[in-house]
């Protein structure tokens, strides 16, 4: 026969103090676990939204970023007299050729200087992008000192703001507008006019020319063709692929450094619960050999001490997790080691962390409470109820 | 007296001291390592010297500067000798087997770092081959590399295999010099584009400018900016250490993460030692009832209760700092490839036994209070 649940329920609740310590302690390793997660989940899907599945990016080959590589016009040209580009509304190729660079800007109220993105772009850049939105200002003019800015830049850092000039390229840069790309990497750029930013910077060659699909099963074999062409020393990626490759070292390292931290943490916890659930086996030992006196078995004490100890793991799960919540709305601004580029991204709950930290603090509770729950469940009731 | 009794009353409940105790040495453990890993991030940073000074383009670091540069840097007052080089980033085998490469003038740079120590012969072999290079000892014995052998790699900033024929392997003069890391002759890699792509040729990453004392650094790097501006190429001139730390900075929001993680580590141990100091308080409030009973004033009974708790959390404070040893030593010998250097520093240790004797004291101060505080009818009316 079992024991009602509420025992194990009210024997918490008479040991408040203790259980509420314990919790604790175990809703902050939840908290780091679910943290850790929900960092990498956000940097995934900043990523991930940032590229189109249905775009290619061309770059030279083995260059592993926009930074790194270098398409000369002539080869750009290539590329757009390729059959397999789409076409847009205006009757002209969606396609992109871009430049894209790395200048040090300052962060608002310090002096730390970081790489920030600047990419140039031509007519067909928004038309590829269509996560990209302007929410103040206006497009700059072409041919014109003019730049805008995307929203995180905007904020974070110095001169970003619509109004604000910037200095590179021995021209001063007027912000003329801040753009919103959703939770992707383009938020972390400023974009200007291809022609007059490879003139400020002297470059005569682009970096990427980025082109949508005709016809998205097309991709293998557009990729071939750029690839096998003499003329061409490029590779061709889908824009989706092209940004995963580009966070693949932050995502391991995050990915990494969480699961040491959770298996070290939980160590400290799940003694935390053990200490607890000893204590309480302890003090209740006459309890327990009334408890068997009356007729209840082995397995149900056992049951009964190990749902004490996987509520208690739960209750600090709940905790971790609520607390957890509130660092979706801070936002982690780092150096991609990849790119050297700056990006920005921000932490993110999604039903599967809540359910794999909430199963995880359950294993905690179990892993604690095991132990103690066969010490009690192996007591002989003479011996019990003879203890004082 | 109270001494003893200290000390039996914390092996009492041996079992519970021995995980409290177990719990406390983890958690010392993994503060210690993450502070070493955090102060392995500003390595570059210790590591760098007062006396040297890079120059970069003032745009970022991916824009070159001219050759041109060298000789008017070099006529700048305080300016003892220039090298200069180009970041190579290239890929041996696959992006799995990463390590620095870097394109240098030789001799120069050799003078600039006496910390990279290669004997003579090495030296002069790696001097007059073109097609030379010199890596560091961890580099050399991880791939098995001996001087002579052919190294190829493939660029990603500048197109193509690269073939270098290893002339040397330099030793750190100090352990924590950089031992990771590929360097060949910027004449191989200037030649070489000047054929492939003559636009990219005669252009230099950075230049590295040893200045004759370092209190005069400051004053040649704006000297060298001042030369260069309103020019199409316009410099920025920092310190090495300083360039280093700009680096450092740029990934400083995880490394703010870990130095935060690693204090939570300790409020969760916290925890747990202030639950079994507050549990063996509570089970004992008759005993100190009864002390009190006997004359004990509330200074001793507190003095109990705090010397146990200090006890149990000092005890898992040695021991975690006696893990961390060999821990770091197994971190260093088995994860070479990520932590070429991980040891141990001296400030570490100190600060976790400061956080241990922290730990005790916060535990301890709730029970004392209470054992202190308790009226002797109350305690012995009391069931545990």
């Amino acid at each position: 026969m079992a024991i009602p649940w509420s025992y194990s329920l009210r024997n918490l609740w008479t040991r408040r103090l203790t259980t509420v310590l314990t919790a604790s302690g175990m809703a902050l390793v939840v908290f780091v676990f679910a943290a850790t997660l929900m960092l990498a989940e956000g940097l995934r899907q900043t990523l991930v939204a940032t590229g189109s599945y249905d775009n290619v990016v061309v770059i030279r080959t083995s260059s592993n970023s926009e930074v790194q590589s270098g398409v000369e016009r002539s080869q750009a040209a290539i590329v757009e007299s390729l059959p397999e580009v789409a076409t847009g509304a205006d009757g002209r190729p969606l396609l992109d050729k871009e430049m894209v660079v790395l200048i040090n800007l300052t962060k608002r109220g310090t002096t730390k200087p970081a790489n920030v993105v600047i990419r140039g772009v031509g007519n067909a850049s928004l038309a590829l992008r269509p996560q990209v939105r302007m929410i103040a200002g206006r497009m700059p003019k072409p041919g014109s000192d003019e730049v805008i800015a995307g929203k995180s830049i905007a904020e974070r850092f110095q001169g970003g703001g619509i109004g604000e000039q910037i200095r590179f390229g021995m021209r001063d840069w007027t912000v003329v507008g801040t753009f919103a790309a959703g939770a992707t990497g383009f938020n972390s750029e400023i974009w200007g006019d291809v022609d007059q930013l490879m003139q400020a910077f002297r470059r005569p060659v682009y970096s990427s020319v980025l082109f949508r699909l005709r016809d998205s099963s097309e991709f293998e074999r557009v990729k071939k063709s750029i690839e096998s062409n003499p003329r061409l020393t490029l590779e061709a990626k889908r824009e989706t692929r092209y940004y995963a490759d580009q966070s693949e070292m932050m995502a391991k390292f995050l990915r990494i450094l969480g699961l040491t931290l959770t298996v070290i943490f939980s160590l400290g916890a799940v003694i935390g619960a053990m200490i607890t659930m000893y204590a309480a086996v302890a003090n209740r030992v006459v309890e327990v050999g009334t408890l068997r006196a009356l007729g209840f078995g082995k397995r149900s004490i056992l049951a009964a001490f190990i749902l004490e100890s996987l509520l208690l793991g739960l209750s600090g799960g709940l905790l971790g997790v609520f607390c957890a919540s509130f660092m979706q709305l801070t936002t982690i601004s780092t150096m991609n080691w990849q790119t050297f580029a700056e990006l920005a991204f921000s932490f993110s709950l999604t039903f599967g962390i809540i359910w794999k930290s909430l199963c995880f603090s359950l294993v905690m509770g179990f892993a604690g409470g095991l132990l103690p729950a066969v010490r009690a469940a192996r007591m002989s009731i003479v011996e019990a109820l003879r203890a004082t | 007296m109270i001494l003893k009794l200290i000390i039996r009353n914390a092996f009492r409940h041996r079992l519970r001291t021995i995980l409290t105790v177990a719990g406390v040495a983890i958690a010392i453990l993994a503060f210690g390592m993450l502070r070493t890993l955090v102060g392995l991030w500003y390595l570059g940073v210790e590591r760098s010297s007062a006396t040297r000074l890079v120059t970069r383009n003032a745009i970022s670091l991916i824009f070159p500067l001219p050759l041109s540069y060298k000789e008017r840097i070099r006529r700048i007052p305080g300016v003892k000798s220039v090298s200069y080089g180009n970041w190579f980033g290239g890929i041996y085998i696959d992006e799995k087997h990463f390590f620095a490469s870097e394109a240098m003038e030789a001799r120069s740079f050799l003078e600039l770092y006496p910390e990279f120590l290669l004997p003579p012969e090495q030296k002069e072999a790696f001097i007059r081959d073109r097609k030379g290079c010199i890596a560091g000892k961890k580099l050399a014995e991880m791939y098995g590399w001996k001087p002579g052998d052919l190294i190829t790699l493939r660029g990603t900033i500048f197109p193509g295999q690269w073939e270098f024929v290893l002339r040397g392997v330099y030793r750190g003069a100090e352990r924590s010099t950089e031992e990771r890391a590929l360097f060949f002759h910027w004449d191989y890699l200037n030649e070489t584009l000047k054929k492939s792509s003559p636009r990219r040729a005669d252009q230099v990453g950075f230049y590295m400018i040893n200045v004759a004392k370092p209190e005069v650094a400051a004053d040649v790097a704006q000297a060298v900016d001042r030369t260069f501006k309103n020019s199409l190429a316009e410099t920025l001139t920092e310190t090495e250490k300083a360039f280093q730390l700009g680096f450092a900075s740029m990934t400083e929001a995880i490394m703010i993460a870990i130095q935060i993680v690693s204090y939570v580590v300790i409020v969760i141990i916290m925890v747990v030692a202030a639950n079994t100091m507050a549990m063996t308080a509570r089970e004992r409030i008759a005993e100190y009832a009864t002390l009190k009973t006997l004359g004990f004033g509330a200074v001793h009974i507190g003095a109990i209760i705090f010397g146990e708790s200090m006890v149990i959390s000092l005890l898992g404070g040695v021991l975690g700092v006696l893990l961390t040893f060999p821990a770091a030593h197994w971190i260093e010998s088995e994860l070479a490839q990520f932590f070429p250097y991980f040891s141990v520093s001296l400030s570490t240790v100190g600060l976790d036994l400061l956080i241990a004797c922290c730990v005790g004291a916060v535990a301890g101060l709730f029970p004392t209070w209470r054992g202190a505080t308790i009226r002797i009818a109350d305690g012995l009316r009391r069931i545990g």
